[in-house]
C-alpha cells in the first residue's frame, strides 16, 4: 500500500522525497506555477503554486508530501490569490502582450488567462528596463523578466555554465550576466543551451525566430496551460 | 589594487564564505566595489563575477558606484525622526553642501539614510564609514563638517562623537547576576551534558529572538538528528559537524539589547554558546554581528582570546577533550539577514535570501549540516541556566513563558535604554518604570509586531498575549500614528529581499497604496484595497519578513480606522496621482509656469 496525500478531497498516491507538486502532476492534477520545472531544483519564488496544507499556505513545488497531508489546490480562495500574484508580476514589470513576440506562447500570459485575470488590479510600476541586444542569436528583454530563476537554473544544472544570476535586492531585483562588460554577447552563451530556451515569459528570447509561428497557431491559443503543463510535465522522469 | 585583492583573499583563505568579510574590506579601503576588485576576486575565490554582484548589489553597505571618503548614513527610524533626524539632516546636506544620496563633486563626502542603527535610546544616531555616531545635534553636526573639511582621518576624531552608552535602568534576573567567568561550562561538565540540556529544556526557555521555539528542543533536534546529515564528505574521518550560531543582527528598528548584552555581557553569551556546542558537539561556531555593530568587533575579538588563553575556548576546553571555538561575522546592512536561513546564506558569503523549508536549520544548516541557530539574549539566559538550573528561570513568569525579556525602550519616556522584566509584567507597569506619561500607543515588537493603544496597556509581556523580540517604541499624544506607519511601511519595503512575489511586489504596493491614502489621494475603496494587499502579503509571503510588513497597517487599522478613513476625499472619484505636478515636465518643456499651466485636482470643486 503506497502513502498517500488528500488533494481537494481526492485520495492521491505519493513516493517519498516527493514534493506535493510531484504528487499531484504524476496524478493528473495542474497546481499553477512559473517559477517551477520539472527538470530543476525547485525555487519556490513565484506563489503561484501556494497551496493549503493542513491548514498552512505552503508552496506545492518545495513542500514535502507526507502520509495524511490534507491539500486544498483549487479552491476559489486560492484561485483569486494566485491571479492577484499573477496581477503583480504583471505591473512589476512591462508587460505588454500585443507587442510581445511570445505571445500566445508567453507561460505568464497562459497563466493569466487560465486564472481569468481581465485587468492589471494594482497600479503599473512602468519600470526604466533596459533591453541586451548584443548578443548574434540571443536577446534579452529586460522587461519581462519575472525573477523565476530558471534561466540561471538552467544555465548551472544542465548546460553547465553560470550564465545568469539574479542581483539586487527588493523591487530592484534584476537579470544578470557574466561577462566583464555585463553584455551577453561576452558571455559564452550559446543559442542551443537550455538557458535561452527556458525562459517562460518573452524576456529571453531567440533571435529572428519570432514570427516564424503565427500568432493565433501557437501553444496557448489552442490549449489551456493546465492540459499543455501536466502533458510535458507527466512525462518528465519516466 | 591587484596587491591588495591578493593580500586579502590570502588572508581570507581564498574561502568563498568569508565574501562578505572581503568585501567589507574592499568597500572601506576604496569606498566603493570596483570593477577591477570584483573580476580579481572571482578569479581568486573560484566563484561566478555574478555572485560577487548579486552580494554587492544585495547589502546596503556595499556599492558598485564610488561613495565619499567619508561615507555618512543617518538613521531613518521612527525614533530618529522622533528626534529631529529630518531638520538635523536637511542642516547637514547643506552644511556638507551634499545631496541626500549623493556624493559630494570633489567626492570628498557622501550622505544617505539607513535603517535603524541600534542607537534609539541615544538618537539621532548615523554611521560615518562604519563607526557609529550617537545623540547628533547642530553642533555635533559643525564639528563633524569642520573634520571632514580638514580630511582629519576618523581616529583623530574626538571620541565623544562615537561614544555608546549602555543605558540599563532595570536588571533582573539575567542582568543583576552575571554568571562567575567559566561557571556555566564547570556546571555542565559537572553535571553531565544530557543533564544540562534537560535542565535547559525544563527551565522552558523560548527563543528571545522573536519567534520562541523552545530552545531545549531545538538543540535536541540538532543534537538528536539523523547523524549522516551531519557527516563531512571530504572529512576522511567522517566525524559529524555541526555548528553553532548566534544571531546578533539585531535589526528590528527599535531593539538594541543584544549590542548591550554583548558590550556589556560578551563572556556570558559565548559561554552559553559554548554550553550550546558541547551539547550537541559542535566544533565551530559563529557571531553574526551586524554590520552597525562594528565598534564592538575588537572588543569581541579580545573577551574570545582571553577566553582561548583561559582554557574556556579552543581545543581541549576546561581539559574535557572537547574542541570548540568562535569565529565573528559581520554583516554588511539587511534586515532580512535577522532570519535564520538567510543569515547562514550570509554566512555563506551569498545574498541574504531566506531558504525554502524544510529543511530546517537544526538538520541542514550552515553549509547543509545541522546548526543551531540562536539569539544573543537566548544565549545569554541558557549560560545562566546552565549555572543555576532549570527551576531558577521557570519559576519566573507565565505557563507559557518563562523567565524574563530585556526590553530596548525608546521613544517618548524619560529613561530610554534597557530594561529587564519577568514574562506577565504589565505594559502599564513598563511605561511607569521608564518615565513615560501621556501615551497615545506602543508598538511591541518593532514594526513587525503589534500597535497597541492606551486602552490595552493593561496587556500583558508574554509569548500567549504581547510577544517581542525586545523592541518596545512608546509614542505621545503629539504623535501622528499614518506617519509612523508610513515609516514602517517604507521600512520593508526597503528591506525586503525580492526573493518571493508576493513580499518583492507586495510591499512596493503596500508602500504605494499607503502614500494614496496618506497624502489625501485616496477615494472611497481605497482603504479596502489597502487591506486585501495587507492579507495578500501577509498570507503568502515566503518568510517572516513578509509575514509581518503589513502588520503596522493591519495593527493600526484595526485600532484607528478613523484615521485612515479621514484621509480620504469625500468623492466617489479621485485620481490616484497628483494632476498637478504630473504636469511638471511638460510645464518645465514649455517653459510656463502661469495659472493657464496648472490643473486643480478633478472633483476638489464638489467637496
Amino acid at each position: 500500500m503506497s502513502k498517500t496525500i488528500t488533494l481537494d478531497g481526492k485520495t492521491i498516491p505519493f513516493e517519498d522525497g516527493q514534493t506535493i507538486m510531484q504528487a499531484a502532476t504524476a496524478a493528473g492534477v495542474y497546481i499553477p506555477h512559473l517559477c517551477h520545472h520539472p527538470e530543476f531544483t525547485p525555487h519556490g519564488s513565484c506563489k503561484l503554486c501556494t497551496v493549503k496544507v493542513n491548514g498552512r499556505n505552503c508552496s506545492a513545488c518545495t513542500f514535502p508530501a507526507a502520509e495524511g497531508q490534507d491539500v486544498l489546490n483549487n479552491t476559489q480562495e486560492l484561485t483569486d490569490d494566485r491571479k492577484k500574484i499573477t496581477q503583480m508580476l504583471f505591473v512589476e514589470g512591462n508587460h505588454f502582450c500585443p507587442s510581445c513576440e511570445k505571445s500566445g506562447n508567453c507561460q505568464l500570459q497562459a497563466v493569466a488567462y487560465h486564472l481569468n485575470m481581465l485587468d492589471d488590479h494594482f497600479p503599473l510600476f512602468y519600470p526604466h528596463r533596459e533591453m541586451d541586444a548584443s548578443h548574434p542569436d540571443v536577446l534579452i528583454d529586460h522587461n519581462r523578466c519575472i525573477f523565476c530563476t530558471l534561466c540561471v537554473r538552467a544555465s548551472r544544472e544542465h548546460d553547465g555554465k553560470d550564465v545568469f544570476a539574479i542581483s539586487g535586492r527588493g523591487i530592484n531585483k534584476h537579470l544578470i550576466v557574466n561577462s566583464e562588460s555585463g553584455q551577453l554577447k561576452d558571455t559564452d552563451l550559446d543559442m542551443h543551451d537550455k538557458a535561452a530556451h527556458i525562459c517562460p515569459t518573452g524576456a529571453i528570447l531567440i533571435k529572428r525566430t519570432g514570427y516564424q509561428v503565427p500568432i493565433g497557431q501557437r501553444i496557448y491559443d489552442h490549449h489551456e496551460i493546465d492540459e499543455v503543463s501536466l502533458l510535458t510535465e507527466q512525462h518528465h522522469g519516466e | 589594487m591587484k596587491p591588495f585583492i591578493q593580500d586579502l583573499a590570502a588572508q581570507h583563505g581564498h574561502q568563498a564564505t568569508h565574501l562578505l568579510a572581503m568585501l567589507r574590506a574592499v568597500q572601506a579601503r576604496f569606498h566603493y566595489i570596483p570593477e577591477q576588485a570584483i573580476g580579481q576576486l572571482a578569479g581568486l575565490l573560484s566563484i561566478p563575477r555574478t555572485q560577487i554582484i548579486g552580494v554587492a548589489e544585495f547589502y546596503s553597505f556595499f556599492h558598485l558606484q564610488p561613495r565619499g571618503q567619508y561615507e555618512l548614513l543617518v538613521s531613518d527610524s521612527v525614533t530618529d525622526h522622533m528626534l529631529g533626524k529630518h531638520q538635523l539632516m536637511g542642516y547637514l546636506a547643506e552644511k556638507l553642501k551634499v545631496t541626500v544620496g549623493g556624493v559630494r563633486g570633489d567626492g570628498m563626502v557622501s550622505l544617505d539614510n539607513t535603517s535603524c542603527t541600534g542607537l534609539c535610546d541615544q538618537g539621532p544616531a548615523g554611521l560615518v564609514n562604519g563607526r557609529a555616531l550617537t545623540r547628533l545635534d547642530v553642533t555635533k553636526i559643525d564639528l563633524i563638517a569642520g573634520l571632514i573639511d580638514q580630511q582629519k582621518p576618523l581616529e583623530q576624531w574626538p571620541a565623544e562623537l562615537f561614544q555608546v552608552a549602555d543605558n540599563i535602568y532595570q536588571p533582573g534576573l539575567l542582568l543583576g547576576q552575571p554568571i562567575a567567568y567559566g561557571s556555566a561550562l564547570e556546571a555542565t561538565f559537572k553535571r553531565g551534558l544530557q543533564e544540562t540540556l534537560a535542565e535547559i529544556t525544563q527551565s522552558g526557555l523560548r527563543g528571545r529572538g522573536g519567534a520562541g521555539y523552545t530552545t531545549g528542543w531545538k538543540w535536541h533536534l540538532c543534537y538528536e538528528g539523523p547523524e549522516e546529515d551531519a557527516f563531512c564528505d571530504i572529512d576522511a574521518q567522517k566525524k559529524p559537524q555541526r555548528y553553532v550560531i548566534c544571531n546578533a543582527d539585531e535589526g528590528e528598528p527599535g531593539t538594541f539589547k543584544d549590542r548591550v548584552l554583548l558590550n556589556r555581557y560578551a563572556d556570558q553569551v559565548f559561554e552559553g554558546m559554548t554550553v550550546c556546542a558541547s551539547i550537541i558537539g559542535a566544533e565551530q561556531g559563529f557571531l553574526y554581528l551586524r554590520g552597525e555593530y562594528l565598534f564592538l568587533y575588537d572588543k569581541l575579538q579580545t573577551v574570545l582570546q582571553q577566553r582561548r588563553d583561559a582554557g574556556l575556548l579552543g581545543t581541549n576546553i576546561l581539559g574535557q577533550g572537547f574542541d570548540f571555538d568562535i569565529e565573528i561575522c559581520l554583516g554588511a546592512g539587511a534586515y532580512i539577514c535577522g532570519e535564520e536561513s538567510a543569515l547562514i546564506e550570509s554566512l555563506e558569503g551569498k545574498m541574504g535570501i531566506p531558504r525554502n523549508r524544510p529543511p530546517y536549520p537544526v538538520t541542514q544548516g550552515y553549509l547543509g549540516k545541522p546548526t543551531v541557530v540562536n539569539n544573543v539574549e537566548t544565549f545569554l539566559a541558557a549560560a545562566a541556566i546552565a549555572v543555576h538550573g532549570g527551576g531558577w528561570f521557570s519559576g519566573i513568569g507565565t505557563e507559557k513563558s518563562k523567565g524574563t525579556k530585556i526590553l530596548s525602550i525608546s521613544g517618548d519616556c524619560a529613561r530610554p535604554g534597557i530594561y529587564e522584566y519577568p514574562f506577565g509584567t504589565t505594559i502599564q507597569t513598563i511605561l511607569d518604570g521608564c518615565g513615560a506619561d501621556d501615551v497615545l500607543g506602543v508598538q511591541i515588537g518593532g514594526p513587525s509586531g503589534t500597535f497597541i493603544s492606551n486602552q490595552e496597556f493593561h496587556r500583558k509581556l508574554a509569548f500567549e498575549d504581547l510577544a517581542t523580540g525586545g523592541s518596545f517604541i512608546i509614542f505621545n499624544n503629539s504623535r501622528n500614528i499614518l506617519d509612523i506607519v508610513n515609516n514602517f511601511t517604507h521600512f520593508f519595503a526597503h528591506e525586503s529581499c525580492g526573493f518571493c512575489t508576493p513580499c518583492r511586489v507586495g510591499t512596493s504596493l503596500l508602500k504605494k497604496q499607503l502614500d494614496k491614502i496618506v497624502e489625501g489621494h485616496g477615494s472611497a475603496g481605497d482603504v479596502v484595497a489597502l487591506e486585501e494587499l495587507c492579507r495578500l502579503v501577509k498570507n503568502h509571503s515566503h518568510c517572516g519578513l513578509g509575514q509581518t510588513a503589513a502588520n503596522p497597517i493591519i495593527t493600526t487599522l484595526e485600532r484607528y480606522p478613523e484615521l485612515y478613513q479621514a484621509q480620504l476625499k469625500k468623492i466617489s472619484y479621485e485620481p490616484g496621482f497628483d494632476l498637478d505636478a504630473a504636469l511638471e515636465t511638460a510645464r518645465r518643456m514649455a517653459n510656463r509656469n502661469d495659472a493657464a499651466a496648472h490643473l486643480a485636482q478633478v472633483g476638489e470643486d464638489h467637496e
